[in-house]
């Protein structure tokens, strides 16, 4: 079970080799061994994950199970799920037990998934490292004193640490591709608009996408299956035919053209990253690939133009947290002022309020348009570049993060470094556009490198089919984080 | 545009964030830092392309107007359940002014 | 020296939606506090707002209705500031393109029509309700208004007197209901104005430094209001002093206006488009299909009646100053008509009387009842009529079997708790026949009538004929008296006469 990938354990579960209520026992009984450590989740219910496996076994005996039925899967404590402690990282929601279900736990919960836990997130996805958590750093599993990346880097680290089969996660400027290139896994942010925003707990709704995140391409396809789909609650949810993400996973890579932007082999990448990638584009050329020279000519600008814009939103998103209706409420306070700035003094960490002032100052009066419309103005450059490119190929490859996993602490002091450990995803969020990473590689430390595909608008079937052919070639992505395998019960 | 620590205290204060004195001089020289990095627009002249609010080129879909939500004091007890003081089934704040 | 002041409109009218403008939730008012706020109005984490088409089409309805231009696209764009009955820390409204712009309104005042010009009207949600009552000492926040929609109608700064902002005021409230758009139920607060006033010198081009007085709730408020805001600046003015622009309240209880101090910590709302909410397109279709289920307004309306039913221009004005008054009277006029006539040839000045002066009397005797709920139908009220100008009952016991029906369907209703016409058409001939309610046409009859009342009122006789005009109709009462008002007025009146003369 421990080496089961999302494919095999539905199989086995298919076939009666064991139950959900097992799949269910094995991995809690992995995270209690191993969560203290990596400190992945926020909240684990044995009780009610069990609940739901034995669920999951009923529907099964009644002959209703689905793809997913019993299979139990780590959520971002991002995403809102009934019952469930739904903190987003932070202080502000440590309270805050979700009387409703986000979308993307409803479509779960009808497949018969079993929730695991709410996996640990930088405070708001606001970060790159997992440190901005209330709930205190994830280790990378790979190297306990480097970060998993972030902002997704619970369920990145649950799912290299095999404490889950696989997870959710949430990207709004890389904050699935990047940790899950840090910790050696799949990730998968789709085409803006595919898997509903409803009951995501909002960072930046123009650039916010949920979505996969797991040990192949295989898996990611599975899971995306679940996850994508109309919802009339989300207003740009888009309504699209039902497809299967799978279902060009066998096919020859011949003739794929694959783009390789001279801005992301430039320099800012570490030379073991580059060489990973590299190593990456040859076995695509074995693979039949056609190797196409293209460019992103305004990608740079796609760190200053996140910035703004991210922060903006972000900055009215979380004006909610008022401690009126739920959530933290300061405990001294003599008036409403005093009410007001207190809960968010204490309730906020300090990244997310960085950010909040950011926004508010790109919003304010006189800098608006110097700010916040130059910067919506470069967004479209930005997304034109990418249409040219997609002229000449069919995917874009190059590094998903420039560095692997740094040291816990070595850049949380300088946000500017921080930022710019996002320099090669960005730019997909702000065209909208699917990205995923893959494993392709380690370092001269033995830290695992990412390969970033991305694809045209809803080219989703055709990237996991791109990085399915590469796992049948390779076996990064069946590579597991020393010691984990040690705590194995 | 450099920012002042005027400009943080009023941003604060906007966005209702207590900020102490230490804290708006650390958080000043911290903002510089990105909006060095920020200023980088600066550099492509904008004038002729249009702004991009949305990744998708789609309008907006209208809802059917039908009460779907149901609106009974269970309802309101299960919202209320994560509240931090409610009476009555209000939400209270501490005395607001008029 | 000589002041003209200077009047814009700012008009909040909730829109008559089943849901809220961005949620499923229910607008009813008056329920249980908080009940009626779900998941998207409480702004719980997560939770996304999509647009009511009915929203959408009462804003387009009004655009249509006032001749301004419908932009085909427009944004939403959040609003952001504090503030505990606005729970996302943002309003949704519409900023830069708002989805009408344009049009004017035509109102009279006094004798003279005025033009007042709109800048805009723009969909937006309203705020909860914060309640200051004791709740040891905290302030209540109820959100069951919370994501109501509102239409927002902003005027030029065109009205010049206080008179002039309340017949607008008073037209606009008219029209919302006309279109159906707003229920325009000032007490509970659809319909609310907030009114930017300023002064300057007379003859002078430049506008003086305004001020805004809010949630004015009521027509004698918002002139009340205005005039003393205008006595104030003119007062401060003259005094030496300069206008602050800033937000009052107005005290009715002290007739006076008041600074918001809680408004004056200068705004920065920092408006942007909601990234939540997509461009706003309206189709060539739904643009029809509002046109195409647009009622006649009451200017053409007006003009049809003169036209059609040969009314004066106040009869024509009086019955359409509402829809379901202009309504009646259609249907009315369409009864009353006798054997061969056309709606072109007959004489509908009875008609127009009738719902002018003895309907409204009678809707206006019973508070709170629905502006459509006629205790008769306008069939059965035509028929009376028809039978009054076919002579066949005098006026006088056309309007008794009025008020006896009215009466009557106005004590089933509320048997009932329903709304039941009182009288059926076919009861009216069933009553002038049974009752014997045919009024006394016959000559000879009336004749001997007359004569016995001038022999047993020799003393009136005498004084008419000494040029007291009044004694005639005394003596008229007495022969309708004789023949228990059954008599025909008309010929009582040239029978007299006549007599009288001999």
């Amino acid at each position: 079970m421990l080496h089961a990938t999302l494919k095999q354990l539905s199989d086995g579960l298919t076939s009666g080799k064991f139950s959900s209520v097992e799949v269910t026992q094995y991995f809690i009984k992995r995270i209690n061994d191993l969560n203290k450590s990596l400190n992945c989740f926020i909240s684990v219910d044995a009780e009610r994950s069990l609940a739901q496996a034995r669920a999951a076994d009923a529907l099964r005996a009644a002959g209703n199970a689905q793809r997913l039925t019993g299979v139990p899967l780590a959520q971002k404590d991002i995403f809102c799920a009934r019952g469930w402690l739904t903190t987003c990282g932070s202080k502000m929601l440590s309270n805050f037990v979700s009387p409703y279900d986000a979308h993307v736990i409803e479509r779960f919960n009808a497949a018969g998934a079993v929730n695991l836990g709410k996996t640990n997130m930088d405070e708001f996805a606001m970060g790159s490292s997992n440190e901005t958590s209330f709930y205190g750093p994830v280790r990378n599993p790979w190297d306990r004193e480097r970060v998993p990346g972030g902002s997704s880097g619970g369920s990145a680290a649950a799912v290299a640490a095999r404490l889950a089969p696989a997870a959710t996660g949430t990207d709004t400027g890389g904050s699935i591709r990047q940790p899950a290139a840090l910790t050696g896994i799949c990730g998968l942010k789709p085409t803006y608009g595919l898997v509903s925003r409803y009951g995501m707990i909002a960072f930046a709704s123009s650039l916010d996408q949920g979505g996969p995140m797991a040990r192949t391409a295989e898996d990611l396809g599975l899971m995306l299956n679940v996850m994508a789909g109309f919802d009339t609650r989300d207003s740009t949810s888009l309504q699209r035919d039902t497809e299967d993400y799978n279902r060009d996973l066998t096919k020859p890579l011949a003739g794929l053209r694959v783009g390789l932007p001279k801005e992301f082999f430039a320099a800012g990448a570490s030379a073991d990253v580059i060489k990973a990638v590299e190593g990456a584009v040859a076995e695509y050329r074995k693979l039949g690939g056609e190797i196409v020279d293209v460019s992103l000519p305004n990608m740079a600008l796609s760190v200053p133009v996140y910035y703004v814009l991210a922060p903006a939103e972000a900055s009215s998103n979380l004006s909610r947290f008022d401690g009126v209706r739920y959530g933290y409420r300061t405990s001294d306070y003599g008036n409403l002022a005093e009410m007001y700035e207190k809960t968010r003094a204490e309730g906020f960490g300090a990244e997310v309020k960085r950010r909040i002032l950011i926004g508010a100052y790109v919003l304010s009066h006189g800098y608006y348009d110097a700010y916040y419309i130059r910067a919506q103005k470069l967004r479209r450059l930005i997304a034109q570049d990418f249409v040219e490119a997609f002229k000449t190929c069919d995917v874009i490859m190059g590094p998903t993060s420039p560095s692997t996993a740094f040291k816990i602490g070595e850049k949380s002091g300088d946000p500017v470094q921080m930022y710019l450990s996002d320099i090669y995803t960005i730019a997909v969020n702000l065209a909208g556009l699917p990205g995923m990473s893959i494993p392709c590689g380690f370092d001269s430390g033995g830290l695992p490198v990412g390969l970033q595909i991305i694809g045209n608008y809803f080219s989703e079937a055709r990237m996991l089919n791109v990085a399915h052919q590469y796992q049948l070639a390779t076996d990064w992505h069946v590579k597991m984080p020393p010691g984990c395998e040690a705590f194995k019960s | 545009m450099a920012l002042t620590l005027d400009d943080v205290k009023r941003v604060a204060h906007l966005a209702r964030i207590a900020i102490t004195d230490e804290e708006a001089q650390s958080t000043q020289s911290q903002l510089a830092g990105i909006f060095k990095l920020i200023g980088e627009m600066e550099a492509v002249d904008v004038s002729t392309i249009a702004p991009m609010s949305h990744a998708q080129d789609v309008v907006q879909r209208l809802r059917e107007d039908r009460v779907t939500e149901p609106s009974d004091p269970e309802h309101r007890q299960r919202f209320q359940a994560v509240a931090p003081q409610t009476e009555a089934g209000l939400y209270l704040v501490p005395r607001v002014i008029e | 020296m000589k002041w003209e002041v200077v009047i814009g409109l700012e008009t909040h009218a909730q829109l008559s939606t089943a849901s809220k403008i961005f949620s499923g939730a229910s607008t009813a008012f008056g329920a249980e506090p908080n009940t009626q706020a779900c998941a998207v109005d409480l702004a719980l984490p997560g939770v996304l707002p999509v647009l009511n088409k009915g929203a959408v089409e009462r804003a387009i309805r009004f655009g249509l209705a006032v001749g301004a231009k419908i932009n085909r696209r427009s944004i939403f764009a959040r609003k952001n500031y504090f503030y505990p009955d606005l729970p996302k820390g943002y309003q949704i409204s519409q900023y830069e393109l708002p989805i009408v712009e344009g049009g004017s309104m035509t109102v009279l005042v006094g004798d003279t029509e005025k033009t007042v010009r709109l800048t805009r009207a723009h969909l937006e949600e309203d705020a909860g309700k914060s309640l200051h009552e004791d709740h040891h000492g905290a302030t209540g926040i109820d959100l069951n208004r919370a994501g109501t929609p509102l239409l927002e109608i902003v005027t030029e700064p065109d009205m010049r007197s206080s008179a002039e902002a309340v017949a607008y005021a008073k037209a606009l409230h008219a029209l919302v209901r006309w279109i159906d758009i707003c229920d325009g139920n000032m007490q509970e607060g659809s319909f609310r104005c907030d009114a930017n006033v300023s002064v300057r010198p007379a003859g002078t081009d430049k506008l003086g430094t305004r001020c805004e007085i809010k949630n004015l709730n009521s027509f004698r408020f918002l002139e009340k209001a205005i005039e003393y805001e205008v006595r104030r600046q003119i007062e401060v003015i003259e005094d030496g002093g300069k206008i602050v622009q800033e937000t009052r309240l107005y005290d009715p209880d002290k007739d006076e206006t008041r600074s918001m101090r809680s408004k004056e910590d200068a705004h920065d709302y920092r408006y942007f488009p909601d990234p939540d909410l997509l461009p706003l397109e309206i189709s060539e279709k739904l643009l029809t299909e509002v046109e195409e289920n647009l009622p006649e307004l009451p200017q053409q309306k007006k003009k049809r009646f003169v036209e059609n039913y040969r009314l004066s221009l106040t009869e024509a004005r009086l019955l359409t100053s509402s829809y379901n008054i202009a309504g009646y009277f259609e249907g009315v006029a369409k009864t009353s008509l006798m054997d061969g006539e056309s709606l072109g040839s007959a004489d509908f000045k009875l008609c127009a009387s009738w719902v002018i002066n003895d309907i409204a009397a009678k809707m206006n005797e019973e508070e709170n009842l629905p502006p459509w709920a006629f205790r008769v139908s306008s069939e059965t009220v035509g028929h009376i009529i028809r039978r009054v100008r076919e002579g066949i009952i005098n006026a006088k016991t056309g309007k008794e079997l009025l008020v006896r029906f009215w009466d009557e369907g106005q004590r089933k209703s509320a048997q009932s708790g329903g709304y039941i016409h009182g009288g059926y058409l076919q009861q009216v001939d069933e009553l002038i026949r049974d009752e014997g309610l045919s009024q006394v046409s016959d000559g000879s009859a009336i004749e001997k009538i007359v004569d016995d009342v001038i022999q047993a009122n020799a003393q009136q006789v005498a004084d008419f004929r000494a040029g007291k005009e009044k004694a005639f109709n005394s003596l008229v009462g007495q022969v309708m008296k004789a023949t228990k008002g059954k008599a025909n007025p008309q010929q009582v009146n040239d029978i007299l006469k006549r007599k009288l003369a001999e």
